[in-house]
């Protein structure tokens, strides 16, 4: 536990210091919104009613980003050679890369949330369901970006292959976000908290497997 | 730190064959061709009573008969996920070669079963709806499931010393089978609320008699067919990898014999 808090806070740290996410996936983000703007007529009500489905993908795309960013500073330098003769727990390592990822996406989602309210006009009606609907769905989607930003690391085109692996994975992240996300909007009539069930099963069944993967992956892979 | 180098393929498992092959290697034995012509047979049957001995459906109509091919070809592609994913887990366990090579074969026929049905589903969507895609929910979670195994094979195609590669397979072949349930759901879910005719499941097809034995006939076919590739891709893969040993040794014996001609000749060990 204590191995956890000592990497998301090294992660943190690098991340305030370096200030990638801030200074690039943000700008990125709120890039993708303006750009859904233009090829969606705005006119034409289409963004206000895809508007949970656009805040998702871009989330995801961002986590992209992120997840290649927090395994490429691990791959320079051997520094994956050091972590693995460090002495702390894989698992424990994994822990803190999860929360770290989460919390920078979360960061991201905030201010995402903020430009969507602006530029689309959405209201969210319910904010308990807002927020427990993005706290699920970004721990499931920090949970699998990690094993795979990890992976993707030790590859040679990792890069290019991280999107690929990624994404169909978290299609059903994608699918239980947008449509709570869509019952928090006031779009969809019924229940939103089946869908922050199925989000919690994805987040837990994936932590489980990363603790149990990540030490084959920092040490034979 | 090893440091590999991509065109000897550093990590060689230890008891790697060192003697040259005599004659053309095959990948058929007794066994296979038990199995080849058990599946061609099969297959005639089935196309025989698939397509001219059984009776249209009542409500499916003549397109009853692409389920007859589209039931195994999907019960096929996630019977071969499964053994990946069991396959992988003994890789992690065992660090045999064997597991990695027989995971990655079996992932190979799944995308390929994958295709297959995706392929069938679209053709009876073209004769139920009108058009090849609608979002359906069993051929939805088909493509999304597909390319997260594409995904696995691009993995594989990456030149990578076997220990890495076999490490990082087995991590996605678990990650990925896992996925298939949850998928499952959410698409079920998702497309709960928009319920249209589905290829099996709003209109479930009551077979009986020449029917329900062709669906079963089928079934066992592709089991077959599955069986049989699986060996001989297994095989091929075996050998292609022994393939590339003999070609590091050669090379390495090359090398080391050009530099001995000139002290003394035939010194090359």
């Amino acid at each position: 536990m204590r191995d956890a808090v000592l990497v998301m806070t090294k992660d943190l740290r690098l991340e305030w210091r370096s200030k990638v996410g801030i200074g690039q996936v943000l700008p990125f983000s709120l890039l993708v919104v303006l750009l859904f703007a233009f090829a969606l007529d705005p006119e034409r009500g289409v963004l206000d009613r895809v508007t949970s489905g656009l805040f998702w993908v871009v989330v995801l795309f961002s986590s992209v980003l992120m997840i290649e960013r927090a395994f490429s500073v691990e791959a320079a330098d051997g520094i994956f050679d050091a972590l693995r003769l460090s002495g702390l727990a894989p698992a424990a390592i994994y822990a803190g890369k999860v929360a770290a990822l989460a919390v920078q996406l979360l960061a991201v989602e905030a201010v995402l949330a903020v430009a969507v309210a602006v530029f689309y006009d959405t209201t969210f009606r319910t904010p308990v369901l807002t927020v427990g609907v993005a706290l699920v769905a970004t721990v499931g989607i920090a949970a699998a970006g990690a094993v795979y930003g990890a992976l993707a690391a030790r590859l040679r085109s990792g890069t290019t292959l991280l999107p690929l692996l990624l994404l169909p994975l978290l299609a059903p992240v994608l699918i239980g976000a947008t449509r709570g996300f869509e019952v928090a909007l006031g779009r969809e009539a019924g229940p939103g908290w089946p869908w922050v069930a199925l989000l919690g099963i994805f987040a837990v069944v994936y932590l489980t497997l990363g603790a149990l993967l990540f030490r084959p992956l920092l040490e034979d892979a | 730190m090893t440091v590999d180098n991509p065109t000897t393929g550093a990590g060689r498992p230890p008891g790697a064959a060192s003697e040259p092959p005599t004659g053309p290697p095959t990948t058929g034995s007794t066994a296979t061709r038990v199995l080849g012509v058990i599946t061609l047979v099969g297959i005639a049957a089935l196309v025989l009573l698939g397509v001219f001995l059984t009776p249209a459906d009542a409500e499916l109509g003549d397109t009853i008969r692409i389920l007859y091919m589209h039931v195994p070809t999907v019960s096929t592609a996630y019977l071969a996920f499964v053994i990946t994913a069991i396959a992988s887990v003994m890789y992690l366990w065992k660090r045999t070669e064997f597991w990695d090579l027989f995971a990655a074969s079996s992932a190979e026929l799944g995308v390929l079963f994958f295709a297959l049905t995706i392929l069938n589903g679209m053709l009876w969507g073209k004769i139920t709806w009108g058009v090849f895609w609608r979002w359906e929910p069993r051929l939805t979670t088909t493509a999304v499931l597909m390319l997260t195994y594409v995904g696995y094979l691009a993995v594989r195609q990456i030149p990578n010393d076997t220990r890495t590669r076999g490490t990082i397979s087995a991590v996605i072949g678990i990650m990925a089978v896992v996925n298939i349930p949850i998928t499952h759901k959410a698409v079920d879910w998702w497309r709960g609320l928009h319920q249209e005719k589905t290829i099996f499941g709003t209109v479930d097809p009551d077979m009986k008699g020449l029917q329900l034995f062709t669906a079963y006939l089928g079934l066992t076919v592709f089991l077959v067919l599955f069986a049989w590739l699986l060996i001989h891709r297994f095989r091929v893969a075996w050998l292609a990898e022994r393939a590339a040993d003999v070609g590091v040794d050669a090379a390495i014996a090359e090398r080391r014999a050009e530099r001995a001609v000139p002290s003394s000749a035939g010194g090359a060990s």
